[in-house]
């Protein structure tokens, strides 16, 4: 099998972020694999150790990006892809022509995993539009994956505690969510071997995608204030429920 | 003048009333086209029309994501729509996603405003610690409001009620099973307008009964940290925080939660937080609107039967 598996270097969710300018963070902070990728890598490694074959790890993102590809090759992946851009944030049809790109040159998948969102830009997409250019069929928040007779069989979040089963041909898309599979921890002896697998680097121009096509780009960022003022309720425990419910009803209008 | 749809979600046979806010935002735009998949729609167009609907166009239903993503797409076309939104719930992001594909249109997922005037909109980056301007470029966007983050307004018109049967191939390669119902018949966590949320110090799955007790008096949602997921006092569906759910309800109570970062990232949009905790160092106290500190054990059963006598005495 070959399973190709999409990976976001992003700051890691308990990074502090400073807003830099009108549109740029201060990107000193740490940096991890995209959380949601994890369970991605984790099921493409299952399957490969399972049944043979290898899996690629492919990234769009800046130089240091390098680095969340290493992360997949030190839980399993084969080999890792990189395509060197110069923005932490790309329109999502933009990264998908890259991913394309990248498949269309290393040859045909079985499948490809990806996680369900970035937790940076959130775009919640780009599996989508990846899977359209390769006119491959796609689900995401997915929770459970098996194969059977040439067909993916998948079951997906849909709100509500409710599931939906689907069956899907090969090859296709997987938007991969909490609930997959538990991902490894690397061992210090695979962080080791994965300095040795083959890992590409390639500059976005050398794939000539045209950005003008690009539809939708961050014009700002702006720090979110936390609400602070609390007002601590006092008294009792039966006295600070009556005050609380008087408040939300007369004050806040809530209930 | 320009056309905005809104693709309405059904819970059932009824509409949910979170559409309704997004009609609000998509009056803002234009003139709005209400579009649903359904047998009929004369049971709607009163409460569609009420919101601003000045179109109201039935589909056919279907099984096939792609097949529906298609006839939107062809909608969008026939009624020479600008825009497109939706809710950006579970379904709503899936057809909102499949449709923009077919369209090569930008999309915008999980938004909290629209602004027709600038081609903006704007959504969380990094899990609500900034908020991004986003400039959509194109004959055509598609937005993905987060549920209940605006509030609907009613502007009465009258709606031509129609009918669009585009011919849509289904492209094949996926087809839906079944839909396996969660446990809890209980209301979806991310259109409540109300969530009682437990965390680590529920201590059992058993112990989210005390919640439950209170959110039945209150309408409202269950909720669960990552920490309680995490521990197994509740299932992956029921937690709010950065890897699980987004929510954006009028009230947010939160039972033994710390008020961590990753935690705030899936609610912080609330309209009103309150927090119960017995430690009064505990990040929430920083981050809310009410505080109780206390044993929640003590403080939601005295919150549940205050609610109760209320309800009696009224």
């Amino acid at each position: 099998m070959k399973i190709y598996v999409c990976v976001k270097h992003v700051p890691d969710t308990a990074a502090n972020i400073k807003v830099v300018g009108e549109n740029g963070f201060d990107e000193s902070v740490k940096f991890v694999m995209n959380p949601y990728d994890e369970y991605a890598v984790e099921e493409a490694v299952k399957i490969v150790q399972r049944q043979g074959g290898e899996v690629v790890a492919i990234s769009v993102g800046k130089p240091n990006a390098v680095n969340t590809v290493r992360s997949a090759l030190a839980v399993g992946a084969d080999r890792g892809i990189l395509v060197k851009s110069n923005a932490q944030f790309m329109d999502s049809d933009v990264t998908a022509e890259a991913l394309k790109a990248i498949i269309d040159q290393d040859g045909a998948p079985d499948l490809v995993f990806t996680g369900r969102q970035s937790v940076d830009s959130e775009g919640m997409q780009t599996h989508y539009r990846l899977a359209a250019k390769m006119g491959l069929p796609v689900a995401t928040d997915v929770v459970a994956f098996s194969m059977d007779n040439g067909k993916a069989l998948v079951e997906c979040e849909v709100g509500g505690g409710d599931r939906e089963v689907m069956e899907m041909t090969m090859p296709c898309v997987i938007g991969a969510t909490k609930g997959l599979n538990e991902p490894r921890y690397p061992k210090l002896p695979d962080i080791l071997k994965a300095k040795k697998k083959p890992l590409q680097e390639i500059d976005f121009s050398e794939l000539n995608i045209d950005v003008t096509a690009a539809a939708s780009a961050t014009a700002a960022l702006t720090a979110v204030k936390e609400r602070g003022d609390a007002t601590m309720l006092q008294g009792s425990v039966t006295e600070m429920v009556e005050d609380l419910i008087k408040r939300l009803e007369n004050d806040a209008k809530v209930l | 003048m320009s056309n905005i749809g809104v693709l309405i979600e059904m819970d059932g046979q009824a509409i949910k009333s979170s559409n309704y806010g997004v009609m609000t935002a998509a009056c803002t735009g234009g003139s709005v086209v209400a579009l649903l998949f359904s047998k009929n729609g004369d049971p709607y167009k009163t409460d569609l029309e009420r919101f601003g609907a000045e179109k109201v166009v039935i589909m056919p239903e279907s099984d096939s994501p792609a097949q529906k993503a298609g006839m939107l797409a062809a909608a969008v076309k026939e009624y020479g729509l600008q825009a497109l939104m939706g809710l950006s719930s579970s379904r709503g992001r899936d057809l909102l996603a499949r449709c923009a594909c077919q369209l090569k249109a930008p999309l915008t997922l999980d938004a909290t405003q629209v602004n027709f005037t600038d081609g903006t909109v704007l959504k969380s980056h990094f899990s609500g610690k900034t908020t991004a301007t986003l400039k959509l470029t194109g004959d055509i966007f598609l937005v993905g409001l987060r549920p209940n983050v605006i509030e609907a307004q009613e502007k009465p018109l009258s709606a031509e009620l129609l009918t669009f049967a585009p011919n849509v191939e289904d492209a094949g390669g996926l087809k839906v099973i079944e839909t396996k119902k969660g446990s809890s018949g209980a209301v979806d966590l991310t259109e409540a307008e109300i969530i009682i949320t437990g965390g680590r110090p529920m201590d059992s799955a058993e112990n989210f009964k005390i919640l439950d007790a209170c959110a039945a008096e209150m309408g409202a949602a269950v909720g669960a940290s990552r920490a309680a997921v995490d521990a197994g006092f509740a299932p992956h569906s029921m937690q709010v925080g950065q890897t699980g759910k987004t929510v954006s309800p009028k009230l947010y109570i939160g039972c033994g939660l710390s008020g961590s970062v990753q935690h705030f990232a899936g609610m912080k949009t609330a309209k009103v937080i309150v927090g119960i905790n017995t430690d009064k160092d505990a990040p929430i106290f920083g981050k809310c609107d009410y505080g109780i500190v206390g044993d929640l054990f003590e403080v939601v059963p005295a919150l549940t039967n205050a609610l109760k006598a209320r309800k009696e005495s009224s």
